[in-house]
């Protein structure tokens, strides 16, 4: 290239910055494979470096935030859910369906039975804020081995009794994610109950990604093939709302 | 013998391309919390050492407040960022640009010295004795600092934030003092390359911007 070529190119690039015309790039057709390419890339570079199952750190009981604050869905205005916090949901389901062998309805009762697992973990909300809390449910691969999860399944996907702007709550996550160790259904939050706020009576916890890949007032679980046909197609919530990045792990 | 060979200006203008537009990203992305804390974890203003403006639409990609696609160009440019300037060090190093041209020795560090420096560069008089080199001691300082310290910790603020990278170096992390400290750290870094951008253009504007500007492309007379 001569140099006034690159000049003018490097000029045109300032200008296109200046015009404001990043919105446009970013909104064309290349500009959604490049982001959406750029996300296999993170999600490849993190596995690489780290091991699959490596562990997101664990805190001590003394370095929890004073609170754990709610995001999001904080309250379901729905009778029928707050009748049954009323009762402790005493007869809460938990759904295990799709490609699975064996599917299950859970009780509240059944999932405070399976084998559990404690955990003081941070959470980072994609907004850049953390809180850290200690999480106690059975991880999400018991649950799936108990329900023989079927070989043609690639994703995990969790249904919600929240509603956002009109929008049924979901997320999916892949096959590493829902059978990491640390991958659990929360029932309890520090030592108490899940609160309203925080997704009573389940969550999950998908810990090395962002918030908004941990959904509250978990209704059911979904072993799926792909995702492309379920709700916008995107695999969750943000992702099909406002173009949140599936892997959120950056 | 060039002023600037290929590899500084290659890597200059990956470089400046990448910081306009993280730095852009950045703001829209601090719109989403505006308050900065110290430790691993805060998210109550009461907590917050700092409150940050809203930034402009002006001054954002994209120029107006949108999360997702902030992400997207903040996340996508962090790579030729990073990349390149693992390159410079390469080249830098092969090429002995660093060793030459940019380490100080200890007469410069003199008190006195600095003093004539500073005096000199408030003078407008960047005419330097060329028996020290290319550049006096406040340019060898601040590509020194910029490049050594501000860029890399630019880098590894912004690694220690994400969640996904956290279990492959947990270390990191806590060297920076937790995730919200090394978030804080991204956020200070962030403005003092601002603030090297900003005392940059100024001095190449009453040095000959025309002059500069096409020796930093084809590379001029040394």
């Amino acid at each position: 290239m001569s140099a006034p070529m690159k000049r003018r190119t490097a000029l045109a690039g300032l200008a296109a910055l200046a015009t404001g015309a990043c919105s446009k790039i970013a909104e064309s057709d290349t500009g959604r494979t490049v982001a959406k390419a750029a996300e296999g890339w993170h999600r490849g570079a993190h596995r690489t470096l780290a091991s699959r199952q490596a562990l997101a750190p664990e805190y001590s009981r003394a370095e929890r935030s004073p609170t754990f604050k709610g995001n999001g869905t904080v309250r379901i205005p729905d009778e029928a859910y707050q009748a049954a916090l009323e009762s402790g949901f005493a007869d809460w389901k938990l759904e295990v369906r799709g490609l699975v062998d064996a599917p299950l309805s859970l009780s509240m009762a059944d999932l405070r039975g399976m084998k559990q697992r404690t955990q003081i973990t941070r959470h980072d909300c994609v907004e850049g804020w953390s809180a850290i809390g200690e999480w106690t449910g059975p991880q999400l691969s018991d649950v799936l081995d108990m329900a023989k999860v079927q070989e043609g399944a690639n994703f995990i996907v969790f249904r919600c009794a929240d509603t956002l702007a009109g929008g049924d709550y979901y997320e999916s996550v892949d096959m590493v994610d829902a059978y990491h160790p640390q991958t659990i259904i929360a029932h309890m939050l520090n030592g108490e109950p899940l609160p309203q706020k925080n997704g009573a009576p389940l969550r999950m916890r998908i810990e090395r990604q962002l918030g908004y890949k941990h959904p509250k007032y978990l209704t059911a679980i979904e072993a799926v093939a792909s995702f492309d046909d379920i709700l916008g197609g995107n695999g969750g919530y943000w992702e099909d709302r406002a173009g949140y990045q599936w892997y959120a792990g950056i | 013998m060039k002023k600037h060979v290929l590899s500084t200006r290659i890597w200059h203008w990956i470089n400046a391309i990448s910081l306009i537009i993280l730095f852009m990203s950045g703001l829209n992305i601090s719109n989403a919390h505006r308050y900065l804390y110290w430790g691993d974890y805060g998210f109550d203003k009461k907590d917050a050492w700092l409150s940050v403006i809203r930034f402009p639409d002006w001054a954002t990609i994209p120029g107006s407040y949108n999360l997702a696609e902030a992400r997207d160009w903040h996340t996508i440019f962090a790579w030729p960022f990073a990349l390149a300037l693992l390159f410079m060090w390469v080249a830098m190093s092969v090429n002995r640009h660093f060793k030459r041209d940019l380490t100080t020795t200890r007469a410069e560090w003199k008190p006195a010295a600095v003093w004539k420096d500073i005096v000199a560069h408030a003078k407008l008089n960047f005419d330097h004795d060329p028996a020290h080199g290319k550049y006096n001691f406040l340019q060898k300082f601040s590509y020194g600092f910029v490049l050594g310290i501000m860029l890399p910790l630019m880098i590894f603020t912004g690694l220690a934030i994400s969640p996904g990278f956290e279990p492959a170096a947990p270390w990191m992390v806590d060297i920076l003092g937790g995730r919200q400290s090394a978030r804080s750290i991204h956020f200070i870094v962030a403005f003092g390359l601002l603030a090297f951008f900003v005392v940059h253009i100024a001095l190449v504007l009453v040095t000959g911007p025309i002059k500069q500007l096409k020796d930093m492309i084809t590379g001029g007379k040394a």
